[in-house]
Parts: C-alpha cells; structure tokens; sequence
C-alpha cells in the first residue's frame, strides 16, 4: 500500500508526539527522543529533496501527490503534493524544527513533557499546511498550527506571557476566518454562482482543488476577484504580517521562549507570504494586480517604518522582532514585482530570514539563559569575555544584513533586481530599508560587544557550550552555503515561479513564445 | 385509528407511560430506593430509542410518513432529532445522578419530569401541525419550568423557575397569537396546507404580521436576541444538569420546529421573514459573544455563548438552502455534544452546591485531572469552530449556507464573533493550563466520564472523518427539502 511519502513526513512528529505523550515520562528521555524524531522527520525531507525532480514543470509541477476522497458530498479532498517553493520550505521547517528542540535543552526546565508534544504537533501542522493543495484541507492545518503556538507562548513565555499568547491566537484567528469566507466565495463560484453579488458561477460543481482554481482563477470576474482577494489578504497579511496588522508579531516574539520564537519567525510567518504565492497570486491575477499599489505601499512603508522602529529598541530580542516586520516587508516587494527575478528572489528571502533571524533569536536566547536579560544597556564588551559567541553573532548579523557572500545578500539582491525591474524607485526604497537594516545591526553589535565590559555581571559569563556550538555552526554553514552555492535553490525555484508567474501575469512570457507553448501542453 | 396509526406514535407512547409510572411508582407504595430510579429512566430511554429505530423502519414500508390527520410525521428530520434528544436526556441523566444524591429531593420526580419534557420534544421533532407543535413545546416547557425550580429550598432556583416561568408563558401566548393569525389567513394549521394557501397569496399584512410573532415566540425558545434576556439568570439559577437541558436538549428541539415550520410551511414569503431573521441573527452573535467576554461565571458565559449559538443556528434557517437545512442538523448535533461535555466538566469540578461556576474554579485543572482538561479544550474548540473538531464542519454549513443565499454581510459578521468567541472560551483554557494558581478539586465520576468521554469522541470522529454525519444529515432532510421546494442541484 502507497502510503504517500508526504504524509510520513507531515504526521511522523505527530506520532512522536502520541509516543512522548502515552510512554515516556523522563524529562532526558524526551528531549532526546524529540530531537531524535525532529531530525528523522530532517532526514526524511532530505529523501524527499533528492527524488523531487525541479525539471518538470506545467500542471505536474507537484510532485508526491497522494490524493483520496475526503468528504466526498462537499467534493472535499485530502490531496498533498509540494512544489519546489513547498519542498524548501519544509525543508526549512524541518531543519529548524531540529535546531528549535535541541535548542530547548535547557532553556525549558518545568512542564517539559507537555513542551515536547506542542513542539512536534505544531511541526505537523506547519508540514502540512505547505503540502495540501486542497483548500478545505490547507484551512484544517493552518488552524492546527495555531493552538500548540498559543500555549508555547502562553505556558513558557516571559512575564507577558497571557497577553501575548491571546493577542497572537486572536489576530490569527480573525484573518484566518476571513480567509475562509474567501474559500467560500471560489468554492460557490465554482458552482453555482454568489447571488448577492449577481454573479453566475461556472456550475463545475463543488471542489476545493487549488489546482482546479489556478486554471479556472482568471475566469472569475474582476469584482468578485477583488472581494476573495481582500479575505486571503487579511489572512495571510496578518500572519506575514504587514504593517499595520504587525502589532501582534513584537509581543509573541518578546514574550515566547526561544524555541518558540525560532519557529515563530522561521516558519509560522512564512505561512502568509506562502499563501500569497501559492494562492492570491495565482488564482486571483486582475486582483493582485489592482491591489497590487496598496500592497507594495504597505510593503515599503513596512521596510522603511520597520526599521526605524527597530532602531530605537532598548531590547534585543524585541529588535529582532521589529527587524521581522522590515525584513518580511522585503520578501512581499519581491514578490509584489511579479516578475520571476522577484519572486524567486523574494522566496529565497524567506528561506533566508528563517535561518538568519532564527539564528538571532537562538543567539538572544543563549545569552538571556546566562544573564536573565535582553536589555542592550546591560553588556557591553562581550566580545572578550565570549569570543566564539561574538564571532557566530556576527556572522549572523552580517548574514541578516545582507553582506555579499553570506545568504541575505544573494536574497536582496534578487529582489532588487526583480522589484528594479518593474519600477526603479521601488528598489530606491528598499535601498534605503537595507542601510538602515545595517545600521541598527552594526549599532546593535557595538553596544552590545564592543566597549569595556563595566557590567560585574558580565565577568564571568560563560562562552558556548558543545550543544550551543553545535547548533550555531549548522546554522552558519547553511547561511554559507546559500551565499556561496545557491544554484541549487534557484533550480528547485526555475519551474514554480514560471508556473506562478505564467497564472498571474500571463503576458509575461509572450516574448518567449517557445516556452510558452511548451507550458501550456 | 389503525394499526399503522399506532406504529406513528409507539415511541410516545411507550414513554409516556414509562414516565407516568416512574411518577406514580413512589406514590403508590412500592418500596423503591432512590438509586433505581436512574436505572429506571435509562432502562425506559433504552427502549424508546429502540422503537423509534424499529418504527422508523416499520413507517419506511408504508406509503405514507405523515399520520394523524396530517399532524404527526415519522420522517427521516423527526428520526434524526427524535435519536438525539432521546441521547441528550440520557447524559442529562447521567450528569443529574450525583447531583441528585446530595439534595434530598426526590430522583423518582425529577426524572419522570426529564421524560415528560421528553415526549414533548419528540412531538416537536415530528409536528407537521402547529396545534400538536404547539403542544410539544407547552409539554417541554412546562416540564423545564418546574425542573428549573426543581431544588424548591434554594432561593436562586425558585426565582430562575419564576423568571423563566412568567416569560416563558408569555412568549407561549405571542407564539399562539402568531399561529391564531396565520391560521386566520391560511385557513389550517398544517404546514402543508398553509404552504399551498401561502403560495397564491402576494402579501397580506395580517399574514407577516403572524409570522412575526410566531418568529418571536420561537426566538424566545432558542434565547435569540432581543429575546434572551432570561437565559443568564435562568441557567445560573437552575440546578446545573438542568442548565445543561436547557442549553442543549432544549434549545435543539425549539430549532427542530423553527427549521420545521419555516422550511415547510412558510418558505413562499422568505423575502419577507429573512431580513428580520438576519438582523436577529447579526444581533445575537455581536451582543451574545461580546456579553459572554467579561462573565467571570461559567454558567453566565456559557448562557451568552448559546445566545450567540443561536444566532448562528439562525444562519441555517434564514437561508433557506440545502446547505443551511443540514447545517442545522449537523450544527445542533454537534453544539449539543459539545455543550454537553463542558457541562460534565463543570460537574466534575463540583464540591458542594455552587462551585465550580467561577472561571477561577477552573484553575490548575491539568494537572488533576489531564485528559479532562484536554477534553474540555477540544470541546472549546468545537464551540469556536476551530477544525479539526466537530464544530467547524457545522459552522461551515451555516457559513456556506449564508453566502450561497446572499446573507455575504452577516458571514462576515459570523466569522467576526467566532473569533471574539474564542477569546471567552479560552479564558476557561487559561484557567486550566495557564495559570499556576490553586489546584481545582475535582469529583470525578463514572457517570461524568461516560459523559465527556462520548461527547469526546463524537466532536473529534465527526471533526476528523464528517461524510458520515454530513451523508446522515442529507438523507434526514430530504423530506423537508422536498416540502421547502429547494432547488435539487444544491442537495448534492
């Protein structure tokens, strides 16, 4: 029996979870066998990497489908499949999964069972939101996500922890249930058509196939289009988020324990810029088009106002955060320029600021389990005291920056030229968004490493330990890699963009007749 | 009366004798302890729900599903709620044994009681004929005064009966009026025949008027605003397992009827009634929803959330659509396993007569009692509507059946609360896991754990696997779809 190499994927942490749940009762033994589970679920997704085949493009662009009959009355279908920009991003999630729960060896000391088990089922959640191409089936996960999140930030979170937690579940929530509504416009457009918008459907009956949407998506009219449009914005803005639905982002983040932060900014925000490209872009083209000056003004008022508020943080971990807002800001320019240069160069940017503001958020979290605090005015001077820490802060820093030869650099610098492309003052202002983005790291790092170390509580903190050692390298190298090599990205990310661009701006390839006609067959 | 005849009614029949007796038994001298009297009702809801299934079976053979000069149909709708309620009353009972035990009244009454109210409720299920609807409704709401007031020594019950008994009989009169007019325009009361005189009249003021109140009178019965005024202070007064009666059991047979009459009788002036249904609706999941935020008494919160439930349930009525018919369906089946779970964890934290109402009482719940903590989060979740658990299949009936009829504004509206509404329900989930404060006290139960483990099971198996709820819902509307004329092509 085909058992779909997907789903082993999407529901091995959830059945390590059951495991840690029913028989283990140690605080050692789970950790260990977290880990263990998170870093098979790693090896499995590598499997995946190794079978997807990044030459096939057109209508078989998902690969590993694994489709059966769900509730068939309402033509609900449970159907996985990934493309290239989905098999990077679990292998994002996977592979941050791994440095979150090694991460949380010591930083989680009471109720660490119940840690462990949140941890996997979100893992599960966020898999499968990125394998489901069935609509009904990609709104069950994208809900999944949000309970175990809640009560990491709720359960083990900092002294704000109650506020956080709610704000972050709520704001979710309402954009998520809007997307709905928008689901439920297609799915009766499909159908029979929405009365009170006087709008005849296609009467293809009922289906939830994305699949089915991007082909029929350009059919629906502009009106209706701009309505769905506005719902899958909400929900997906929110989670990015865009300014000004960002207000959630620096609370979650201030107050989540690390681990829960890494996944947060890694994977969790990822999931609104996925679905703009895995489902405004394609399905609705007229309206991303008419939204599309609302959009990247918001965008770039988010990189500007994202960091200059980041500027100004007296504490690190919020920092960060706020850097979160500038950085995704990025990643929605590039994709908003809906040319290939951009949107390939705004998913690289994701992968990028998964691993890079992963990478900050672990290095925050070291140093707040040594001192008890992430105020910037405390330090001082580390760099002497912690010199391999120094080092790995910086490099993440620099990758985070964007500096040639590190991750960032290849990301920006693609969107650039894609966002250049389309309109030259839009790059001017990303420019901008990148000086600043090196000023309040670079000043960052001066305050906080450089100068005397006056702070008595500083004398004896402690350099990295093996595990923290261990876990930063990892992350290190794969931000060389990608600055050094990163051919193989942009192959997985040649045929997806082409698909997507090809839905939502089908002009686009006119000039290259050739390719066009071998797309459509 | 024919054979056939009694095969319509045995189910009643059987219970209402079965009740009569359990009502007489102590009073006739038999020496019974107290203790039997539960094994009693439940051995007499056995049976019943037997021979509904058997006489059900029995009326798919004849050629005709409505009896009793047109009053009393067995259709797959009557069957579908008949089955349910008959399941409610059961863990009603269950849940009310222990509560019982401590008060010194008697178990043989209060449960002949439950049986009355039920026979009402399946008269309602099956009325096709508002004079024998309207008598199942006085039947249920007579016996659910009395229950409410049924602890006769407490203050706080006696003025809820009081409350809820003086309203509740004045809302009967305004429902009687209504029915009085339409009878007055029409010429019947059976809702077949009301819905062929219905058809040739254009308008009538006298009409839409009666309509009006009957909507009034059957808002009152779901706690629709601005008719729920009584629902915070009944349930809080009421002894809790009859809170938990009137918020499911209850409720799910006055939506029975409303579906019922509406669908079949009154479907020719939706233009008319869906417009003041929507503005009910939209008012009371906002005032429901937002009241529910600041209730720090579990049974206050839990009397705004089923104010805003019904609004929802409103959804599925208004559109008047195969979607919103099993949306209706499916929705009370799933709100009242649901409510009745979190009933039974609220039992279990129960240490003497009122605690376990405050929200506080919830605290540190995890760690006493872990999987009930778990299975009152699942059963929070499904009231919000959060998948993977039973609820969101059916808010997304009534969501779908809003948009397909043209209701876009009050979806988004719906959606809105939902959300609102999971920031009350997870003040209880903050309580439980959050908060290291005191550890609750619990008494748990065989009976409460029968309860919550099947509310447990029925919210996660039909949120997980839903084609056999959703199929069952289609096959027992089919005879209601048929009558309301909805077009076939959205009943598929």
């Amino acid at each position: 029996m085909d058992i779909g190499i997907l789903n082993v994927v999407t529901y091995l942490p959830l059945l390590g979870a059951a495991f840690i749940l029913f028989f283990l009762s140690d605080p050692r033994k789970i950790r260990y066998f977290a880990t263990m589970v998170a870093a098979v679920d790693f090896g499995v997704s590598l499997f995946l990497w190794w079978y997807f085949d990044p030459t096939v493009g057109g209508d078989r662009i998902f690969q590993f489908r694994w489709t059966r009959d769900w509730i068939p009355s309402l033509g609900v279908k449970y159907d996985f499949g990934i493309d290239g920009i989905a098999l990077l991003l679990i292998l994002l999630t996977t592979f941050m999964g791994v440095i979150a729960i090694w991460s949380s060896f010591s930083a989680i000391d009471y109720r660490q069972k119940e840690y462990y088990v949140l941890l996997l089922l979100l893992q599960t959640g966020m898999i499968g939101t990125f394998c489901a191409l069935d609509f009904f089936l990609f709104y069950v996960f994208w809900e999944v996500m949000l309970v175990p999140m809640y009560f990491i930030i709720g359960i083990w979170g900092g002294p704000r922890k109650l506020y956080a937690a709610i704000k972050f579940f709520l704001y979710t929530l309402a954009g998520s249930v809007l997307m709905l509504l928008s689901i439920l416009a297609l799915y009766f457009f499909n159908d029979g058509g929405i009365p009170f918008l006087h709008i005849n459907g296609l009467g293809n009956g009922y289906s939830f196939s994305m699949l089915q949407y991007h082909n029929i998506g350009h059919l629906i009219p502009v009106s209706l289009q701009r309505w769905i449009f506005a719902g899958f914005f909400f929900g997906f803005a929110i989670k990015v988020p865009m300014f000004p639905f960002h207000t959630w982002l620096p609370d979650a983040h201030t107050e989540a324990p690390t681990a829960g932060s890494i996944i947060l900014a890694a994977v969790l925000l990822k999931m609104g810029t996925y679905g703009f490209v895995r489902v405004a872009l394609p399905i609705l083209p007229q309206a991303t088009l008419d939204w599309l000056p609302f959009i990247v003004g918001l965008s770039i008022v988010g990189i500007i106002y994202g960091a200059l508020v980041t500027l100004v943080q007296k504490d690190m971990k919020k920092l960060i955060a706020y850097s979160s807002v500038s950085h995704l800001g990025f990643v929605m320019l590039g994709m908003f320029a809906l040319n290939p240069m951009g949107i390939k160069g705004s998913v690289i940017q994701m992968i990028n600021h998964g691993i890079s503001t992963g990478a900050l958020f672990l290095l925050v979290g070291i140093i707040y389990e040594r001192r008890h605090s992430r105020m910037i005015a405390d330090y001082g001077g580390l760099a002497k005291q912690m010199p391999m820490y120094a080092t790995l802060f910086l490099i993440a820093a620099l990758s985070s920056m964007g500096l040639p030869a590190l991750n960032g650099f290849i990301g920006e610098f693609t969107i650039l030229l894609g966002a250049a492309n389309r309109n030259i003052w839009w790059a001017v202002f990303a420019a901008i968004g990148i000086v600043l983005g090196a000023a309040y790291l670079l000043w960052l790092y001066q305050r906080v490493f450089w100068g005397p170390l006056d702070n008595p509580a500083n004398k004896n903190i402690r350099d990295l330990n093996r595990r923290e050692l261990g876990l930063l390298v990892a992350l290190v190298a794969v931000m060389v890699w990608i600055g050094i090599y990163p051919k193989p990205i942009f192959d997985l990310l040649d045929k997806p963009v082409e698909y997507v661009v090809q839905k939502v701006d089908p002009g686009y390839f006119n000039n290259l007749p050739a390719m066009h006609v071998a797309e459509s067959k | 009366m024919t054979w056939n005849d009694v095969v319509f009614m045995l189910p009643e029949i059987i219970l209402s004798i079965g009740a009569s007796l359990l009502l007489i038994a102590p009073v006739i001298g038999w020496r019974l302890k107290e203790a039997s009297a539960k094994w009693a009702i439940l051995i007499l809801l056995a049976i019943t729900a037997l021979s509904v299934v058997i006489c059900s079976n029995v009326v798919e053979g004849l050629p005709q599903t409505v009896s009793y000069s047109a009053m009393f149909a067995l259709d797959g709708f009557a069957i579908f709620f008949k089955l349910l309620f008959i399941t409610a009353i059961a863990m009603i009972v269950l849940l009310s044994d222990d509560f019982l035990r401590e008060s010194r009244y008697s178990a043989w009454e209060y449960y002949s009681l439950l049986g009355f109210a039920l026979i009402g409720m399946m008269f309602m299920a099956s009325g096709v004929h508002l004079a024998s609807i309207y008598i199942g409704l006085e039947l249920m709401s007579l016996s659910s005064y009395i229950l409410t007031g049924f602890f006769k020594n407490e203050q706080k019950s006696t003025e809820a009966a009081m409350k809820y008994f003086v309203l509740g009989t004045v809302s009967s009169g305004i429902l009687l009026y209504g029915i009085s007019l339409i009878y007055g325009v029409t010429g019947s009361l059976n809702l077949l025949t009301i819905a062929k005189a219905m058809s040739t009249i254009i308008t009538n003021d006298a009409l839409m008027f009666g309509i009006m109140l009957l909507g009034a009178g059957l808002c009152f019965k779901i706690a629709a605003v601005p008719f729920h005024v009584w629902t915070p202070d009944v349930y809080e007064g009421a002894p809790t397992p009859i809170a938990a009666f009137l918020s499911t059991a209850s409720k799910g047979a006055a939506v029975a009827i409303f579906a019922r009459i509406f669908y079949v009788g009154l479907h020719d002036f939706q233009l008319d009634w869906s417009n003041i249904l929507a503005t009910i609706s939209a008012l009371s999941m906002i005032l429901g929803n937002l009241a529910a935020l600041t209730q720090d008494n579990v049974k206050r919160m839990l009397a705004y959330s089923s104010i805003g439930h019904a609004g929802y349930v409103l959804l599925g009525i208004l559109s008047l659509n195969a979607m919103g018919l099993r949306g209706v369906l499916i929705y009370t089946l799933v709100y009242v396993f649901a409510n009745l779970g979190i009933w039974a964890t609220v039992l279990m934290l129960r240490r003497h007569e009122y605690a376990g109402e405050r929200v506080d009482d919830f605290e540190g719940l995890h760690k006493r009692a872990p999987f009930w903590a778990f299975a009152m989060i699942i059963f929070l979740l499904s009231l919000g509507g959060i998948p993977p658990t039973a609820g969101f299949i059916g808010k997304y009936f009534l969501f779908a059946a809003a948009i397909q009829s043209g209701f876009g504004w009050l979806a988004i509206i719906a959606v809105l609360m939902s959300a609102v509404s999971m920031f009350f329900y997870f003040r209880i989930v903050v309580a439980m896991y959050l908060r290291e404060g005191r550890e609750a006290e619990v008494a748990i139960t065989p009976a409460l754990k029968l309860v919550a483990g099947v509310c447990l099971a029925v919210t996660l198996i039909f949120g997980i696997l839903p084609a056999p709820l959703i199929n069952q819902a289609t096959e027992s509307s089919s005879w209601v779809a048929a009558r309301a004329a909805i077009l076939t092509h959205a009943g598929r």
